[in-house]
């Protein structure tokens, strides 16, 4: 589904993906670990050409995207996105944030995409909260409605970039929970993490990153019990 | 100094149609600025110079020089090259003024729009242009709405400028009518009473719209 290969990223002089390599089948969940600064972001938002590279490619259901205002627009409504932050529209409804990608993009007829954006918002359970404004939810609402406004769109993959790190700890499980749901029905997912617990229970693949290459990478199980390289084992002892 | 309050209500009728040139250079000076500065808010957010460049030239020689001077250039410069009258002047120098700080206030806004709400609305794959209307610009206008606010009540008092190129407004008509009666006081007290009207319905008016805007909830 995704395919990544000898994917170079630049900010400036700073060289930040100095070649990396990753491949997410179809309904594979890759989980992206590493220390702070290694590229994980830059890498997931390389994907969708939110950072466009200078060497590499990308292919996204066996196709490389031309660099073209449309192409790169037709594939991002195929490739859903979680933002750190939300990034929620402050100025629409919950059913609206929900609403807004595929009235506004797919061209959808609102009565057809208010249905499924209602049931999109039940799926995450929030239900009951289709008529608030996003500045009146918690943060973890605030993060599920995030991952309804994507799956609106009906992608064939998501990427999470740090879906969890700006919520209270006690908000983190509902938006885990959604997530794990998602993976069990089959959605092909990136997500980058720091939620060990997660990796280890739903991931596919875990992929280790460390200042812009990807050191290690394996199941959960062997990447969390038995790491190879040192650089792994040091990073997972700091952080378990 | 003598000041008689009885001749107020005397003189009030006199001034009606003064007040109502004043309204109109106002708010036609206002709308112009708006178109402007919207414009102009555009180009100068560009990456291109040759859009943001002319745009910054612009706001730069506008803010740098008095609206006094750019009124009087523009009356006694394009009157010969337009014909324009003193009338379609005052507008123009007006809303030639306000639209380079207009243009600030709505670069300004736009800019305080978090790069993340560009990037959610451009993951969903809208272009650029549409996450500006749908997204960006809705939120950065209601942040401009104070701001906009205070520079239409400048507008307003600036339009007392007009007086000196012989428009009929609150000001010089105040000033005729005391060269015939010698109440100077009195005829600045009428004038002073309608900006005062007008400001305070701008500032209700607004704080209408501040509200409306308001009640779409958001944080
Ligand atoms: N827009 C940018 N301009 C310049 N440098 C950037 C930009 N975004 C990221 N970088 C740099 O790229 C490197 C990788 O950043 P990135 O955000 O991808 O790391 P990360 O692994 O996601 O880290 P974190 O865990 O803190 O989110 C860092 O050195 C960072 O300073
Ligand atoms: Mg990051």
């Amino acid at each position: 589904m995704i395919e990544i290969r000898g994917l170079h990223k630049y900010f400036g002089d700073n060289h930040v993906l100095r070649g990396v390599d990753m491949t997410v089948g179809q309904s594979e969940v890759v989980v992206v670990i590493g220390a702070s600064g290694s590229g994980k972001s830059t890498l997931l938002r390389c994907v969708n050409k939110l950072e466009r590279f200078r060497k590499g490619e990308v292919r996204i259901r066996g196709e490389v995207v031309p660099e073209d205002e449309r192409a790169i627009n037709r594939m991002r409504t195929h490739v859903g996105m979680v933002f750190q932050h939300f990034n929620l529209f402050p100025h629409m409804t919950v059913l609206g944030n929900v609403m807004e990608g595929p009235v506004q993009v797919k061209g959808v007829p609102r009565a057809q995409a208010r249905r499924t954006g209602l049931g999109y918002l039940e799926k995450v359970g929030l239900g009951d909260k289709v008529d608030a404004y996003p500045g009146m939810l918690s943060g973890g609402q605030k993060q599920r409605v995030a991952i309804a406004r994507a799956l609106a769109m009906e992608p064939d993959a998501m990427l999470f970039d740090e879906p969890t790190s700006a919520l209270d700890p006690e908000l983190v499980g509902e938006v885990l929970g959604v997530m794990r749901e998602l993976a069990a029905e089959g959605m092909t997912m990136m997500v980058v993490t720091h939620e060990m617990g997660f990796a280890r229970e739903v991931a596919d693949t875990v992929y280790f990153m460390d200042e812009g290459v990807v050191v290690e990478q394996g199941p959960p199980e062997r990447i969390f019990e038995t790491p190879e390289q040192p650089r792994t084992r040091e990073f997972l002892a700091q952080i378990l | 100094m003598h000041y008689d309050v009885s001749v107020l209500a005397h003189y009030f009728p006199y001034f009606l149609p003064a007040a109502w040139m004043t309204l109109q250079v106002t708010v036609l000076g206002i709308a112009l600025g708006l178109a402007l500065g919207l414009g102009t808010a555009f180009l100068q957010l560009s990456p291109r110079l040759a859009l943001n460049g002319p745009a910054r030239l612009y706001i730069y020689v506008i803010r740098g020089t008095p609206l006094l001077l750019q009124l009087l250039f523009i009356y006694y410069g394009l009157r010969g090259v337009l014909g324009l009258a003193a009338v379609p002047s005052a507008v123009l120098a007006l809303g030639v003024h306000n639209g380079a700080y207009i243009a600030v206030i709505f670069a300004g806004a736009i800019r305080s729009i978090s790069g993340g709400q560009m990037e959610a609305a451009r993951s969903l794959g809208m272009t650029h242009a549409r996450a500006m209307r749908r997204i960006i610009l809705p939120q950065a206008l209601k942040r401009a709405v104070p701001p906009l606010g205070n520079q239409f009540i400048i507008a307003l008092k600036d339009s007392s400028l007009a007086s000196t190129i012989t428009i009929n407004e609150l000001l010089l008509k105040s000033q005729q009518l005391a060269s015939s009666n010698f109440m100077m006081m009195e005829m600045l007290t009428i004038a002073a009473l309608f900006y005062l009207l007008y400001t305070g319905l701008f500032t209700v008016l607004f704080r209408r719209v501040e509200r409306r805007l308001e009640a779409g909830g958001y944080a």
